[in-house]
């Protein structure tokens, strides 16, 4: 962890976007990595394919919680299909964060919530 | 002209860190300041060194051979197994059985006695603050043998709650199995009165000393137990060896847990029968190097002595008690008085103990946070994870100071 490069990990930790649920969401899934007790639920509400609203809630380290609010509010917008695309080492580099392998699973836990509960089970899987 | 007399110290953490070749490592750019002890500890020369002198002088098999390599390592590694047995105060080494670690001894004394001796019923005790290795084992019992788990309180400064023992021992209990130092809490448990207690009861005591052979003195006539585990791995020695004390009429008693090559004495097309102890229980070709190993950790722990360890612990454990109980940001798990081993459980309010750990790593300091494989205490402790410092013979008041500033620095990050 080199803590001079979390900023946008750090504000957005601090200040959530995003957060809470939708009672109306079409896609809506929750995930927990059981060795650390971090969780996150992504809730999304979807139009002509285009997701048009997302909120997560959830409990654990900054770099999943501040994960889970910089991916709903990229998300904003985009196309169902071109969340499929999404990749972890991608997301990696967005968060701009310089973090050990072994936290790889707590900053990309949001994004496996996300395919999961739009794509189903097995539509991401942790690189090593 | 006055006298100065010099005395020389006769313990010296900086003398002793460079006993550990590990200590001349960088992490992050920072001189390794390790906190990680009750995890598993670092290993001298001494011990690693030994390790590579066994396999390039005398590796071989032991008890089959006739020829010297033979012969050197059959006594090299029964030779450890006095080590052990002199450590802990057996009067017999062939009541010390090798194993992996203190989970395989635990599961041991599950299969070989629990299996054949506990039925529909019966209770086994143990205590809320457990390591996950001294609950799962009974746990399959209670599918097994449909035996009754029952769980020891703490009370609210963390100490085992004798009145909640007392309550729980009843003529059903057949045993007690109770961990000696918590590795969250880092508390003592009284084992004396529990074992005193326990024998009124006629039922058979297992101490988990997984956390304290490495750190306090102890000789298991005086704990008056029936049997205890340790791991080597937390007292300087290698991964991948432990070990069971037992006494001598159970360890005769009970069948095996494993089968198979070195542990029987005659084998014929229909049964067999077994060898005699310790090797009744160390089936197969065992880890010879790593006894040898934790022999020469003994050494080592010996030639310093473990009273000298304990009280350089107990002062790291002051000091850095008293500084922590300045912040009013944390919350700290671990009892400010009482007998207590170099443990310190604590959290930032607030903050998930894996980010202060993230920071702590980046100055080079190594912490773990987590659950501690204890999970049932944490339940009762109202957390889900925890922080925790540990601390051994080779760790200064300088580094403590070094966790202290990183720690604060964490707080400052993180803090909403
Ligand atoms: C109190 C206690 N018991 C048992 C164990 C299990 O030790 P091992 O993993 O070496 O079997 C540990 C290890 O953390 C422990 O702290």
């Amino acid at each position: 962890m080199n803590v001079d490069q979390m900023e946008l990990v750090l504000d957005h930790y601090k200040n959530p976007r995003n957060s809470g649920t939708l009672s109306n969401a079409d896609f809506s899934h929750e995930e927990g990595i059981p060795s650390c007790g971090d969780k996150i639920r992504i809730d999304i509400k979807v139009s002509d394919d285009k997701i048009v609203e997302a909120k997560f809630c959830g409990k654990g380290c900054a770099i999943s919680q501040a994960a889970a609010s910089i991916l709903t509010e990229m998300i904003q917008g985009m196309d169902l299909n071109s969340i499929k695309d999404m990749d972890g080492q991608q997301f990696l580099e967005t968060l701009g964060v310089n973090i050990s392998p072994i936290r790889y699973k707590c900053a990309l836990l949001a994004l496996k919530v996300l395919k999961t509960g739009v794509f189903g089970d097995n539509s991401f899987e942790y690189e090593h | 002209m006055e006298k100065v007399i010099n005395k020389l110290p006769s313990f010296n953490a900086y003398e002793i860190r460079s006993d550990f070749p590990i200590f001349s490592r960088k992490v992050n750019g920072k001189p390794l300041i390790y906190l990680d002890n009750a995890a598993t500890s670092q290993k001298p020369r001494r011990v690693i060194d030994g390790l590579k002198s066994y396999y390039e002088n005398n590796n071989s098999n032991i008890h089959r051979g006739v020829h010297t390599l033979s012969y050197e390592s059959t006594v090299m590694y029964e030779d450890a197994h006095k080590k052990v047995a002199g450590f802990i105060g057996a009067s017999d080494w062939k009541e010390i059985v090798f194993t992996r670690n203190a989970t395989e001894s635990l599961n041991l004394i599950a299969y070989s006695w629990g299996l054949h001796n506990l039925d529909k019923g019966d209770e086994v005790l143990i205590s809320i603050m457990e390591h996950h290795s001294n609950i799962v084992p009974w746990q399959m019992l209670c599918q097994a043998r449909g035996i009754v788990l029952k769980f020891i309180d703490v009370d609210e400064k963390g100490n085992l709650d004798l009145e909640s023992f007392e309550r729980l021992l009843t003529d059903k209990t057949r045993v007690v199995s109770i961990i000696h130092v918590s590795n969250v809490l880092g508390v003592v448990n009284p084992i004396n009165y529990i074992s005193k207690k326990t024998r009124e009861q006629g039922a058979i005591l297992i101490i988990d000393a997984a956390q304290s052979v490495p750190h306090i003195n102890l000789n298991v006539k005086e704990l008056d137990c029936d049997f205890l585990v340790a791991s080597g791995h937390k007292m300087l020695g290698p991964t991948g060896i432990g070990f069971l004390y037992g006494k001598k009429a159970l360890l005769e008693s009970m069948e095996p847990f494993l089968f198979g090559g070195d542990m029987i004495s005659t084998v014929t097309k229909e049964k067999s029968t077994w060898n005699e102890l310790p090797w009744k229980y160390e089936a197969g070709t065992p880890n010879i190097a790593g006894g040898i190993g934790l022999g020469l950790a003994i050494d080592y722990l010996e030639n310093i002595g473990l009273e000298q360890i304990e009280e350089h612990e107990s002062e790291l454990l002051d000091y850095t008690l008293n500084n922590l109980k300045q912040l009013p940001w944390l919350e700290i798990y671990t009892p400010l008085e009482g007998q207590r081993v170099g443990v310190v459980s604590f959290n930032v309010k607030g903050v998930h103990p894996h980010d202060v750990a993230g920071v702590m790593d980046e100055d080079g300091i190594a912490v773990r946070s987590g659950h501690h494989c204890t999970q049932p205490l944490m339940n009762r402790l109202n957390i889900e994870y925890a922080l925790r410092a540990s601390f051994y013979l080779y760790n200064t008041k300088e580094e403590i100071d070094q966790f202290l500033i990183s720690l604060k620095r964490a707080y400052k990050i993180f803090k909403r």
